[in-house]
């Protein structure tokens, strides 16, 4: 299968209002397709859409116009669920209950026995790194461990297509990098992972290819190699000691310039031009060379440009 | 079937922990207990007394119990977001609703049945100490067996209600409108004979009575369920009364079901 989720002009409203309800467009005519195989990044704002796409490709939401299909089936297909892992943004489970229990549970909703389901809950939660907090009830766990108890119960069937709403969401530095490190690790072992996030540095490490939602429209999509073409955009020159009269002088001649501290300076000089002559015009002032580094196009920049 | 079967285990183990429960079976235990206090103050009726108290208040528990598990099954799992990952797995939605249904009753029978062992211990404590003069002036013994009849037909009544309880849940957003409108028709479903007689006791329009004699057809019959007068009082209970009534509940619990899981596999998750 080349691709594991396509949509059609996908449409929902929402019915806003209490006295007189009025429709209000989540999402507005999406056509996409993810490919099989590697990372994609729905992307976009808060309030962008990313949810309500993922809501609608697990039947948890009806669209109201356009299609989508999931692995091959329409949403709401069980034969698509036995193969598919969801971790919901934010998610609470069962206080009375610990992780190994939940875990069990939902692997025997899976179709597991009782022995595979046990075995599978150990082994999950040892893989997000709670394993020896798996017969605690989940009302001690922090949100952080209630997150990776999210992540384990996405896992726990080896699902081909794992979908991760917000996966990084109330996760520390240590949390953050270890559900990286996760997601790389089910890549590298060929499952599909779709996540969204309105964080674009996760996005930019992990993904192969992005969709960017804003106010309900795909504003682009494609590959990450696609969407950061167009290679150099500049040059970046870290300096210290820079003397005024220098800076004064390369207003005059287009060179973006930003003050980090006194005599210490950024300037951003344009594609087209070396940069060699400039750290030569700089050393005769005075000034010291700290940096000089290529400036590329960023999936931040493309977001700004698109969403914006 | 099994995937029926692990919805329900799984919300008896979450409800058999939930200390609210705990709270309630202690009050109803302590009610129990209070029934020999009062039935020590009325001479030669305290068998009866302690019968009716403690039947009474296995059947309040039990309503209580129902009621307030019953409206956050579906409701707390999609407040709590657990419900979107419950749905991405391979488990329909109809045997989400009809698990989390027997997983209830489970609950709810194992607490009744708790409790009634309990009342039959303080009854053959009570018909232990008595002499026999006492025991020969009952209406029926004090550790009757018929006194499973009235508690099977508490379990059958708790679960239709837990019927009720989860079609609320499975559309109100709201856990206190689910609460409201299940005590609405409980009450209400206490008095549905008079309502279905209610041109025999008021004078009213005829379009009125018909109305409130409607309601009192389409509410569920909970007060058909109450054979504690008879069984306290040692009278009869006919068989064919029994078998209609199970039927009754069976069927309309079944149809409570039905609209259950037809608005559950309608439903939207925001």
């Amino acid at each position: 299968m080349s691709h594991v989720v396509r949509t059609d002009g996908l449409t929902k409203d929402f019915a806003t209002g209490f006295w007189r309800p009025r429709p209000h467009r989540g999402l507005d005519g999406l056509t996409l397709e993810i490919p099989a195989g590697g990372v994609f990044g729905l992307l976009g704002p808060n309030g962008a859409g990313k949810s309500t796409t993922l809501k609608l490709l697990l039947n948890l939401l009806r669209p109201t116009a356009g299609r989508a299909e999931i692995l091959g089936y329409p949403p709401g297909d069980l034969r698509a669920h036995s193969r598919i892992g969801f971790l919901a943004e934010n998610p609470v489970f069962y206080d009375y209950l610990t992780s190994e229990e939940l875990l069990a549970y939902f692997a025997g909703l899976c179709g597991f026995s009782g022995a595979e389901s046990r075995a599978r809950a150990t082994r999950t939660l040892d893989l997000v790194g709670i394993g020896a907090d798996r017969r605690r009830p989940m009302r001690q766990y922090s949100k952080g461990m209630v997150q990776r108890v999210g992540l384990a119960q996405a896992l726990i069937a080896d699902a081909e297509l794992v979908i991760l709403d917000e996966p990084m969401s109330g996760l520390d530095p240590i949390g953050r990098k270890d559900v990286r490190d996760l997601i790389i690790k089910l890549r590298d072992e060929g499952r599909t992972i779709v996540f969204s996030s309105h964080i674009l540095s996760d996005a930019e490490l992990l993904c192969s290819s992005v969709g960017i939602l804003a106010k309900g429209k795909l504003v682009a999509s494609g590959s990450l190699t696609e969407l950061t073409a167009g290679g150099a955009r500049g040059w970046e020159v870290v300096a210290s000691g820079v003397p005024d009269a220098f800076v004064a002088r390369l207003s005059h001649r287009g060179v973006k310039t930003s003050r980090i501290s006194e005599g210490r300076y950024t300037f951003e000089l344009p594609v087209e031009s070396s940069p060699e002559p400039f750290i030569a015009e700089l050393a005769a002032t005075g000034g010291q060379l700290v940096s000089v580094s290529g400036l590329r196009t960023t999936l931040e920049d493309v977001f700004m440009e698109r969403v914006r | 079937m099994r995937r029926i079967g692990l919805v329900a285990w799984h919300v008896f183990k979450e409800s058999v922990r939930d200390r609210v429960l705990y709270g309630i079976g202690a009050f109803a235990l302590l009610l129990v207990a209070g029934a020999i206090a009062i039935g020590q103050l009325t001479a030669g009726q305290d068998v009866k007394i302690i019968k009716d108290l403690g039947l009474a208040t296995i059947e309040i528990a039990g309503a209580v119990m129902t009621i307030f598990i019953g409206v956050g099954l579906v409701s707390r799992e999609i407040e709590r977001k657990s419900i979107f990952g419950l749905l991405a797995k391979p488990l329909p939605r109809w045997q989400f609703v009809i698990g989390k249904y027997f997983g209830l009753v489970l609950t709810i029978a194992v607490n009744v049945w708790m409790m009634a062992l309990a009342l039959w211990l303080v009854l053959a404590w009570v018909a232990w100490t008595s002499p026999e003069s006492i025991r020969l002036s009952w209406s029926a013994p004090a550790v009757d067996p018929r006194l499973a009849l009235v508690i099977a037909m508490i379990t059958l009544e708790l679960a239709l209600l837990t019927a009720v309880a989860l079609f609320f849940s499975t559309f109100s957003s709201s856990a206190l409108v689910s609460v409201g409108l299940t005590v609405g028709v409980f009450v209400a479903g206490l008095l549905s004979t008079d309502l279905r007689h209610f041109g025999d006791m008021v004078v009213a329009p005829p379009l009125v009575l018909s109305l409130v004699a409607g309601i009192g057809w389409a509410l569920p019959a909970f007060s058909e369920f109450d054979v504690k007068n008879q069984v306290v009082h040692g009278l009869p209970v006919p068989a064919g009364f029994v078998f209609h009534t199970v039927l009754y509940g069976v069927l309309y619990a079944v149809s409570v079901l039905g609209a259950a899981v037809f608005v559950f596999s309608r439903r939207e998750f925001k």
